[in-house]
């Protein structure tokens, strides 16, 4: 592979890289992948939560915070 | 006091490089000429890109330079102070947030249909007035209104707008501003309802796409929630070609026996749309509202850069004029009134739109990593909505006016044929001809377009001569319905979140006389004041639809004053601030534009309240209706004596509306005034608000891109915790080690 077609190719693959980490950011999908990083950074022997258990925790605390929307 | 005084650490003053001198300059001159184009060529047909080149070079002036001044200069932001998302961190309400993030969700509550539907009424104007208040606007009052609230809020640990008003103005300006803001919510929420039905009413394909919606998004909450927890990009994936499909299945319905079920006359939508309404506010929010809110974001930011390609491949030349008569005369038929005041009224959000101010002073300030980041997401979240409302502007004004006017005229006034249509847009002094209207409505696969008022359904059809030219001829009917889907998507979203909200304050202000309704998870009081607020959009919606003189035209200058009195409220608090912080010297910032929009919107108010000319004032059109019904007369547009009363109903209500928006805004203006008066005359007595200063720990880049002193200085920190330095394109600001919640 020449270092042209090389460097692109490394441009491109940065570029969708970039693209998922926004959409895994923005959606939030990344929170449960934090989440763990914390428990284990703060206390290994913690029990963590399953990823069923804290989606819903996380999707039932929304219940009381409302969105505010715009027009 | 404040610590206004406090240097902040500006970069060292010297002379620029070479390069950014360059580099600014030819952007102003890019700037200027597309504005001499703009502004000077006459009697010939300008392209479109002309107007999205002065809008972007504006733009990027009055964010390198102006935005800058306000940050550095009037707020004193200053990186080395920790933000409320730093010392108040909770992992869910407080966490700091990547300032790309960040941007992304507060562009998503700020931007919705009104920056797409105002400028759509306004082209009524020509596409000139609209263009120049929406860039101007927006340099000097809106995106200032976003960025000066959520810095205030900010430093005040995230208050909401009612908090700060109480606490700066006082208990008058809070309780009026308060008010102002639950009241301005219903005509919002009833405004935008009216898009959505006269965008669905009669139209089998429409209506069939947009209830798919709702199994759609139960499907994808249902998945969410049992089978694939927290696989949001996967889940929205499969919902957004779901909804493809189902704009797609609208076509073959629209053909088949089924269409009779899914054409509805404009009250069934009314009813639907109060049921699904009410069901939607009191169900999980996990069920319907977060699907829903998902599938609209994603369709929401890709539309739009679609139109923005869209743009650049079909270069659209305006067919609009640059200024019509209807501008001076004021007897134009999509909303009465002259230029001055009601271009500044119909055009709010895209400009100036007081409803920011609650998300400015909502979640965002709990999420800012870094004080200086205010300039890219409250200044630069509203550059980029204007920038929609500029793209709006011009798919209105790409379309035959002739057509303009057959669809956005009130169905009253164009008369029950396609003959009377064309006849009566004749009598405005365009053309469009009986059968030009029908092969506009047969290329969209729409019975008809005359009298498709409420702005979606124009904006849909301009949006879908620009797809249509830009990607390939044909397919026109499909991107139009496209179109609808997109704008009928993100209402509905807004109906569902606006009514929770509602339902939210309602429940806090009754809680204070009787305790259990506090309780939000208290099932009467929820449905109760559910009800009381789909009862109280559902009114002003029913009555709107059924107005025979064309509710959209009457209710849209009441939600523009309500939305701009708002921004007054907002403005004034900043002002307010400002000056207690013993900055007059700058008070001008927010003081000008609250001048300018008080007088806007007093007079508009004033107009709407006290005008003899029965079509712009509320009372005097009241007064000659009502002495026509003692006579046992009927008017035109009105068909019956039923129609002549409801006439009468209607004006009552909004005159005494709009009345009472202005009464309100006067209140808290001249309790503010007071305020100022106190502080200038005895400046020691003034309480600081502000929060204490506390050693910031954070690194993060105040702009979109890091600039070479903050890489280094995030690459030093990271390596001092033993990390790799991250890049541009990782997860710096957010410091990886934050448990749980984004924000939505």
């Amino acid at each position: 592979m020449s270092r042209v077609t090389g460097a692109v190719t490394g441009a491109v693959t940065r570029a969708a890289a970039g693209v998922w980490w926004y959409l895994r950011e923005v959606s939030g999908e990344s929170a449960y992948d934090r989440y763990v990083e914390h428990c284990r950074q703060h206390d290994a022997g913690a029990t963590v939560l399953t990823r069923r258990e804290f989606e819903r925790r996380r999707q039932d605390r929304r219940e009381h915070e409302p969105q505010q929307r715009c027009c | 006091m404040v610590d206004a005084a406090r240097p902040a650490p500006t970069p060292a003053r010297g002379r620029p490089p070479l390069r950014t001198i360059l580099i600014w300059t030819t952007v102003a001159v890019i700037g200027a000429v597309a504005w001499g184009v703009v502004a000077l060529v006459r009697d010939e047909e300008i392209s479109a890109l002309w107007l999205l080149a002065a809008a972007l070079g504006s733009y990027a002036i009055a964010y390198r330079f102006y935005a800058r001044f306000i940050a550095n200069r009037v707020l004193g932001v200053d990186d080395r102070r920790a933000t409320p998302a730093e010392t108040l961190r909770n992992d869910t309400d407080y966490q700091p947030t990547d300032r790309r993030i960040l941007f992304g969700h507060h562009f998503a509550a700020i931007a919705g249909a009104g920056p797409l539907v105002g400028p759509v009424l306004a082209a009524q104007m020509g596409y000139l007035p609209g263009t120049l208040w929406i860039i101007v606007g927006v340099i000097f009052a809106g995106a200032v209104q976003d960025m000066v609230v959520l810095f205030f809020s900010m430093r005040r640990n995230g208050k909401s707008l009612g908090q700060m008003a109480r606490e700066e103005i006082g208990v008058v300006g809070g309780v009026a501003a308060l008010v102002g803001v639950f009241a301005i919510m219903i005509i919002l929420l009833a405004v935008l309802a009216i898009v959505v039905v006269n965008a669905l009413a009669e139209s089998a394909w429409g209506t069939f796409s947009i209830a798919m919606t709702i199994p759609i998004a139960l499907f994808m909450g249902f998945y969410l929630r049992t089978i694939r927890p927290g696989r949001v990009i996967e889940t929205s994936l499969i919902g957004v070609t779901l909804l493809l499909l189902a704009i797609v299945g609208g076509g073959w319905v629209q053909e088949s026996s089924w269409a009779d079920t899914f054409t509805l006359s404009p009250e069934a939508l009314v009813w639907a749309l109060i049921i699904y309404g009410f069901v939607a506010s009191v169900l999980p929010v996990w069920m319907l509202l977060a699907p829903r809110d998902y599938l609209s974001t994603f369709m929401k930011i890709g539309t739009i850069a679609l139109l923005a390609v869209g743009l650049l491949l079909a270069r659209p030349v305006m067919q609009n004029e640059a200024v019509t008569d209807f501008a001076s005369t004021g007897d134009g038929p999509v909303f009465a009134g002259s230029l001055f005041p009601f271009v500044f009224i119909t055009i709010a959000c895209g400009a100036l739109s007081g409803f920011h101010a609650l998300i400015s002073s909502g979640t965002t300030p709990k999420l800012i990593e870094k004080e200086s980041q205010v300039r890219m997401i409250g200044y630069g979240g509203m550059l980029v909505e204007s920038f929609v409302a500029v793209s709006a502007m011009i798919a209105a004004s790409i379309i035959d006016p002739g057509l303009y006017y057959a669809m956005n005229a009130p169905a009253g006034f164009l008369g029950d044929s396609l003959e009377s249509a064309s006849q009566a847009v004749a009598g405005l002094g365009f053309t469009i001809t009986p059968d030009q209207l029908a092969g506009a409505a047969a290329a969209v696969e729409e019975s008809t377009l005359v009298a498709r008022t409420g702005g979606a359904p124009t904006l849909a059809v301009g949006m879908s001569q620009i797809f249509s030219d830009a990607f390939g001829a044909g397919g026109q009917a499909f991107w139009y319905h496209f179109a609808i889907m997109f704008e009928a998507l993100f209402i509905l979203t807004t109906v569902d979140a606006g009514t929770r909200v509602g339902r939210f304050m309602l429940q806090d202000t009754l809680g204070n006389v009787w305790k259990p309704m506090r309780d939000v998870s208290w099932k009467p009081g929820l449905w109760l004041t559910s009800a009381l607020v789909v009862g109280g959009w559902g009114y002003f919606l029913y009555a709107g639809v059924t107005d025979p003189l064309g509710g959209i035209n009457q209710l849209f200058p009441l939600f523009g004053i309500a939305n701009q009195l708002l921004a007054a409220i907002a403005l004034t608090v900043a002002t307010v601030i400002l000056i207690k912080r013993g900055q007059l010297k700058w008070a001008w910032v927010t003081g000008i534009p609250l001048l300018w929009d008080a007088t806007v919107t007093l007079t508009a108010s004033w107009q709407k309240v006290f005008s003899d000319d029965p079509t712009l004032g509320f009372f005097a059109q009241r007064d000659r209706f009502s002495e026509a019904l003692d006579n046992g007369e009927v008017l035109p547009p009105a068909q019956s004596l039923d129609d002549m009363e409801q006439v009468v109903t209607n004006t009552t209500v909004d005159g005494i509306l709009a009345a009472f928006f202005a009464l309100l805004v006067i209140i808290v203006i001249a309790d503010a005034a007071r305020v100022c008066v106190k502080t200038l005359r005895n400046p020691s007595a003034v309480v600081d608000s502000e929060a204490p200063f506390v050693e910031s720990e954070l690194v993060a880049p105040s702009g979109l891109i890091p600039t070479r002193e903050e890489r280094q200085l995030m690459a030093s920190v990271a390596a001092g915790r033993g990390r790799e330095p991250g890049g541009d394109g990782g997860p710096v600001g957010s410091d990886g080690d934050g448990a749980a919640a984004g924000p939505r």
